[in-house]
């Protein structure tokens, strides 16, 4: 790679960075990823206090469902819709874009430079926020039971998947919601779409399933859930068709990179024309 | 420099949408300081993104020291842009501001340092170089824009509205910045909507108006091609009266009135060269000429004479 692009994609970096993390505006990002910790957490201080350990498996099975249904439907999902949505939309609202268009740099240097940003943030949002979940989550259980999971059980290989799961949403939610970004002036349309989109994943023909990034994601997931409930959460867990992590890793890298690469043909089209917006 | 060291504009037209931004502009920008003159509205500001890719034509070429303005990575290797958008990099200090984009340009921390101080140095913003841009006023925010504009040392410098807001003083200081640049042989292109500003600072002017350019050239030039509004001449004498009757025999001077002052004579001629020839011929015959200055080749003149009194007023 040309090193000028390297510093110039470093020092979009540094920019973006400043402004993703102390936006006041991504407040509810935090907010939304902190959720489930404060939530497990909480379980694990009552049942603390009241001397009482939670069953190990059904935790396991709690996680499980929270992470697939809330935390990469939810969560992940919006929090990658705030932050790289903005990263052009937001500063086309702010009328500062052109600072980087009057600058000798290509606008898919720009965009990488962006879309960097944009996945570094979120994954250390996310992933800290998984870590801390399962950390709160089996804190009731004590040291000995959880190292336990780690050494003998399957508690390492469920971690990275999870961990890897997380950083993979970001990559693929971020590399679509840039593109929306990028074409489309009102983000709600696009995400709603998006939403539906991914919500209906199990119920579509079997090639359709394949354009989508939960599609990837439920396969990468270590426990596959099952819901009493039936219904609707049942559709949204189901995976009739999961594929193994070595093709579900690369075809979800796959399509965000082709979202990306469309992204940057709009991107290098992209003009600066404030007062229309 | 470049081989190439004109500003092309090659039947450029650009809509946006159903409205005309401007309209079939054929231009070759030389060195030195050229103004865009216009009301608001008249295609200033587009021909200026026009030229520094920000829009790109709805029909034509346009290129920029023979640089293609849909390629940002040579473009502004060249060219430095003080846009009219009034907006900042939320938290930024000024020369945060201008570090940054000397950063993007890919200059390293030590050069992006010493670059960015000169450049500050230059607009005389130091002292206010480490606040917040969010505290600046008006005239602050215009210098820090031109410090970013100017401190990669571009070949083209393109200014909009640069003396917006600036006070008398900064404003003589950053007109003489804009003169020593021009005489360094880079261009100098300047939009405003105050034309006396223009007439001084420009080396030449591009009249426009609806999205048309109706006149360009050295302002003067374009006033002599304006053979249907005769020149006018304040000639400043003792004998006023004996000077109105003199000249009234040369037939290219339609009109010859007295000033108000009673202390000179304005006259209206078709043929400047040929009164200041008579005018020689009167002063060897006992009226002694004080001064002689043309009264309507500013560019106000010309601009009211072009596009009518209604919009030049504007």
């Amino acid at each position: 790679m040309n090193p000028l692009w390297i510093t110039q994609i470093l020092a979009v970096l540094r920019l973006e960075m400043r402004k993703t993390f102390l936006s006041k505006r991504g407040f509810w990002i935090y907010l939304l990823a902190f959720l489930p910790v404060v939530l497990f957490t909480g379980k694990s201080i009552v049942e603390i206090r009241m001397h009482r350990a939670g069953d190990f498996g059904q935790d396991t099975n709690i996680f499980a469902t929270i992470f697939q249904l809330f935390y990469l439907r939810l969560a992940i999902f919006f929090g990658c819709l705030g932050i790289f949505m903005n990263l052009f939309r937001g500063e086309i609202l702010d009328r500062s874009l052109h600072y980087y268009f009057l600058a000798p740099i290509r606008r898919e240097v720009l965009l990488a430079g962006k879309f960097l940003a944009g996945v570094i943030a979120t994954c250390l949002i996310f992933t800290t926020s998984t870590v801390l979940q399962i950390a709160g989550l089996y804190l009731s259980h004590g040291w000995r039971v959880f190292s336990d999971y780690l050494i003998n059980g399957n508690g390492i290989s469920h971690i990275a998947a999870y961990l890897g799961a997380t950083v993979l949403a970001c990559i693929g939610y971020g590399s679509i919601f840039l593109a929306a970004g990028v074409v489309f002036r009102n983000p709600l349309i696009p995400a709603a779409v998006i939403l539906v989109w991914e919500s209906i994943n199990s119920i579509l023909p079997s090639l359709l399933q394949k354009f989508s990034v939960i599609y990837y994601l439920k396969s990468l997931c270590p426990i596959q859930i099952i819901p009493e409930s039936g219904g609707f959460f049942a559709m949204l867990s189901i995976n009739v068709d999961p594929m193994p992590p070595y093709i579900a890793v690369p075809g979800l890298l796959l399509v965000s990179a082709a979202v990306l690469v469309a992204a940057s043909f709009q991107v290098r089209r992209m003009e600066i024309n404030y007062a229309t917006e | 420099m470049r081989a190439n060291d004109r500003v092309v504009f090659e039947n450029v037209s650009k809509f946006y949408g159903d409205v005309l931004g401007v309209n079939r502009v054929n231009l070759s920008i030389p060195p030195g300081i050229t103004s865009l003159v216009g009301p608001n509205g008249s295609g200033k500001t587009t021909l200026m993104n026009l030229m520094t890719g920000l829009i790109r034509p709805s029909r034509g070429h346009i290129r920029v020291l023979g640089i293609r303005t849909d390629n940002p990575e040579e473009l502004f290797r060249y060219v430095g842009y003080c846009t009219q958008f009034d907006s900042f990099p939320k938290g930024f200090t000024g020369y945060q501001f201008v570090y940054s984009y000397l950063r993007l340009y890919g200059c390293a921390h030590a050069e992006a340092e010493d670059l960015t101080w000169k450049a500050i140095e230059r607009v005389g913003m130091t002292e206010p170089a480490r606040r917040k841009i969010a505290g600046y006023s008006k005239g602050m925010r215009q210098r820090i824009k031109l410090a970013q504009s100017v401190c990669h040392g571009p070949s083209v410098l393109v200014l909009d509205e640069p003396l917006n807001g600036l006070d008398p003083l900064v404003r003589a200081e950053t007109i003489a910045l804009f003169r020593t640049l021009a005489e360094d042989g880079m261009h100098v292109i300047i939009s405003s909507h105050i034309l006396h500003e223009v007439d001084q600072i420009s080396d030449q002017v591009i009249l426009l108006s609806n999205g048309y350019v109706v006149a360009e050239g050295k302002i003067r030039g374009v006033r002599s091609e304006m053979q249907e509004h005769p020149m006018q001449i304040l000639v400043r004498c003792n004998r006023p009266g004996v000077l109105a009757a003199k000249v009234f025999e040369q037939d290219s001077v339609v009109e010859a009135q007295i000033h108000k002052d009673g202390l000179g004579v304005l006259v209206k001629t078709r043929d400047p060269d040929k009164f200041y020839l008579l005018l020689n011929h009167i002063a060897q015959n006992g009226v002694t000429i004080e001064s002689v200055a043309p009264a309507d080749d500013d560019v106000n003149s010309v601009y009211e004479y072009l596009i009518g009194s209604e919009e030049a007023g504007r």
